[in-house]
């Protein structure tokens, strides 16, 4: 039987095509489950899940803790506000906690980089990254991609363009190396001071103009502008933001007719992208909530060896 | 009086036009004579066939933590840490708690390194109050107890006003100026070197202009006030290429460069995992900025060698990567490293990191080291340039075990040191 190659999932970068074929895969039969009228099924009935939120969160945190009582594991969520993450215990400590209440699987989301790789390093237990810093978040990567998927049947050679801000975008970073293993093609387009260096390593194709990415494409990829961002300069205002880069379903035209609109949320209508397209006939964005439900669950049930 | 003979080795020492096998007698704290086949009754000898005999090594940038972070290094540690490494004088930068920003923060550390210390001791006293970077501090006052160097290190003067005043009251003194740059408004909360590894790891970043734009004011201000602007641990080509041009020009400016900006780079940041001892100020930066501080450190545009030795206790360090403590040890290791890493490939001949050690830090300081000279005092150190060994933190003398080199097989080990005519080491153990 296929299985994944770690005992984590920190990220899609190193992760293969077949292995992300395995989880769209059993994300695909966990979708049945979600759509049934009774969800839950006993798969892991006796398993424990902990979750760390060590940065706020409430479709991700939400989509886990679903994920965990459709397949009947227990759960446990200890948010940062009131906790012990908030009094300055170490990491360190933390992890050494974790390991000797001994939950078979982590899930942990992080401001900082690499933080899900030290506790994966330092735990028998499974890890699953729900985001860390602007680093990765293989899990909306991996939803993402399976509701393409599902629309188009391939990721074979599409043309996915992701616009907004990649430079503080997790979802972006695994969006890129996600789509790519899988065959599709990768346009970006941001304001300039919204671009990472050399992105282009990554694989993808940077257009500064937001009309030339948008040329053509399969899947439109609008990423959540963080309005904090202006007061640190990286655009001048709200609105020349949007006059410049909003998706609206003019600039939605220059993609192709039937083109796939994807939103990681929470959207910031009137921002980055438009009310009358996010609730149009090409949104795919509600699509994506359930997805995320069963992406979880296929890798909850591939990581517990829930088969077993 | 005692004396000692070391015998055999091979004495490098360019500033006396000496790279050849000699003998070399140490009579009190002096040495006393340099000659072939020498025989002295009564001298304890030393046996250094096969070894190479240099000066002992000055490090014009070391962090001893004392007074204020005694649980990441102090006085007593952090010079044994220096003789392992055959380092024989360092300057100990003054960002301690409370800053060494008066004489007598400059006398409690001398007075303590004279007392435990197991080398000398020169304390860079801080160029502004408080470190601060508002009001400069008594140079004056500091200078006369002892404080050969300033600086802010840590931190940049940000006020180029301030920066001016500073190297116009030190002319005063003779004394350098040596600076950490870093404009803060383009640092940020970097964390890694800004570009390609910031990008793929998600961390936020440090553009090397941060580091040029700073050193370009103040080798401005210094080529219009003078005095003796000291840049320190240079880490990007950009940076040497705008040294290079002032120093054309006749700009009174030296500069120094770590072991670590001149053998790693940001891709070890990737590959070590998000390690956290990858994590200093300035960030390790890219191979072709790496080859330039190498080629630059050949040619002598860069002067000196020196370590930036920042111990942190293990707890500072085993964070996330973004709340980590900048910086690693770099005493203990320093020598072996460069020596396998840019001697043995040939990109860096022996006499030029000798002298880089040696004589150039010594003159930037303006004391009385790096020399074999006869009558010169007796600070030396013997190398086995043949020797591969691996890197244990436990083996370190430091409380500081924070290095990226944990296991790293290296060939050029310290054998024995000598400070002011005695043997503080011998066979790479410490007495």
């Amino acid at each position: 039987m296929a299985e994944l190659k770690s005992k984590d999932v920190l990220g899609l970068e190193h992760m293969s095509a077949d292995e992300i074929q395995l989880i769209l895969d059993t994300a695909d039969s966990m979708r049945e489950i979600i759509d049934r009228p009774i969800k839950q099924v006993p798969t892991l009935r006796g398993r424990n899940v902990l979750s760390l939120f060590y940065e706020s969160s409430t479709r991700t945190k939400i989509s886990f803790d679903l994920a965990c009582r459709y397949l009947s594991a227990g759960a446990v969520s200890v948010a940062k506000s009131g906790s012990s993450l908030d009094k300055g215990e170490s990491l360190r400590d933390t992890v050494r906690n974790v390991e000797v209440m001994g939950p078979e699987l982590v899930i942990m989301r992080h401001p900082s980089g690499g933080a899900p790789h030290y506790l994966a390093q330092n735990v028998t237990s499974s890890v699953i990254n729900a985001g860390d810093g602007y680093h990765e978040h293989p899990t909306q990567g991996l939803l993402d991609m399976m509701s393409v998927r599902r629309r188009t049947g391939t990721l074979e050679g599409l043309k996915v363009t992701i616009v907004g801000d990649l430079f503080h975008s997790r979802v972006a970073r695994s969006d890129i190396w996600g789509f790519q293993k899988m065959g599709s093609e990768v346009v970006v387009s941001a304001p300039s001071t919204l671009i990472p260096p050399d992105i282009e390593e990554m694989g993808c194709r940077v257009e500064p103009r937001v009309e030339d990415a948008l040329k053509d494409a399969d899947v439109v990829c609008v990423l959540r502008l963080q309005l904090e961002r202006q007061k640190q300069s990286f655009f001048p205002s709200v609105r020349e933001y949007h006059a410049l880069y909003g998706i609206n379903a003019r600039r939605l035209g220059l993609a192709r007719p039937g083109a796939l609109l994807m939103h990681p949320g929470p959207m910031n209508r009137g921002v980055e992208i438009t009310t009358d397209i996010a609730d149009g006939p090409q949104s795919i964005i509600l699509d994506q909530v359930p997805n995320g439900v069963a992406v979880r669950m296929a890798l909850l049930y591939l990581l517990l060896g829930g088969g077993e | 009086m005692q004396k000692i003979l070391i015998k055999g080795g091979h004495v490098i020492d360019l500033g006396n036009g000496r790279d050849t096998k000699a003998d070399l007698l140490v009579e009190g704290n002096r040495i006393a004579a340099i000659g072939d086949q020498l025989t002295v009754e009564g001298a304890e000898v030393v046996d250094a066939e096969g070894c190479t005999v240099s000066p002992g090594f000055v490090d014009l940038h070391v962090h001893l933590r004392e007074p204020g972070f005694e649980y990441k290094e102090d006085i007593f540690t952090g010079t044994r840490a220096a003789a392992r490494g055959g380092f024989t004088s360092i300057v100990c930068m003054p960002n301690t708690e409370p800053v060494i920003d008066d004489e007598t923060g400059v006398r409690f550390v001398r007075d303590k390194a004279g007392q435990h210390g197991a080398v000398r001791v020169y304390p860079a006293g801080a160029v502004t109050k408080g470190q601060k970077g508002e009001e400069i501090a008594e140079i004056g006052l500091m200078h006369e107890a002892g404080a050969k160097m300033f600086s802010d290190d840590g931190l940049p003067v940000v006020s180029a006003r301030v920066m001016s005043t500073a190297l116009t009251y030190s002319k005063m003194f003779g004394v350098p100026i040596s600076t950490h740059e870093e404009d803060p408004t383009l640092a940020g909360d970097g964390a890694v070197n800004f570009g390609r590894i910031s990008t793929l790891m998600g961390l936020p970043g440090m553009p090397e202009e941060a580091e040029t734009v700073m050193i370009a004011r103040d080798l401005e201000l210094c080529r219009r006030v003078g005095g003796h602007l000291h840049i320190g641990h240079v880490s990007t080509a950009r940076s040497v290429a705008l040294i290079a041009g002032a120093k054309e020009d006749g700009v009174n400016v030296t500069c120094e460069v770590t072991p670590h900006h001149l053998t790693l780079t940001e891709d070890l940041v990737r590959e070590s995992d998000y390690d956290t001892n990858t994590k200093m100020k300035p960030p390790l930066r890219t191979e072709s900025d790496r080859r330039a501080l190498v080629t630059a450190l050949r040619e002598g545009i860069i002067d000196a060698v020196a370590t930036d030795h920042a111990p942190h206790s293990f707890d500072d360090k085993d964070r996330e990567y973004i709340f980590a403590d900048n910086g690693i040890v770099g005493l203990e290791t320093a020598f072996a490293l460069l020596h396998d890493r840019l001697v043995l490939p040939g990109d860096l001949p022996l006499h030029r990191l000798i002298e880089a050690l040696t004589a150039a830090p010594a003159r930037i300081l303006g004391v009385d080291a790096g020399t074999l000279r006869e009558g010169a005092l007796a600070d030396i150190a013997i190398l086995r340039t043949d020797q591969e060994w691996a890197v244990n933190p436990g083996d370190f003398a430091s409380k500081g075990r924070n290095t990226p080199l944990v296991g790293w097989s290296l060939t050029g080990k310290v054998e024995t040191v000598l400070v002011d005519g005695k043997i503080v080491m011998r066979g790479g153990e410490l007495l």
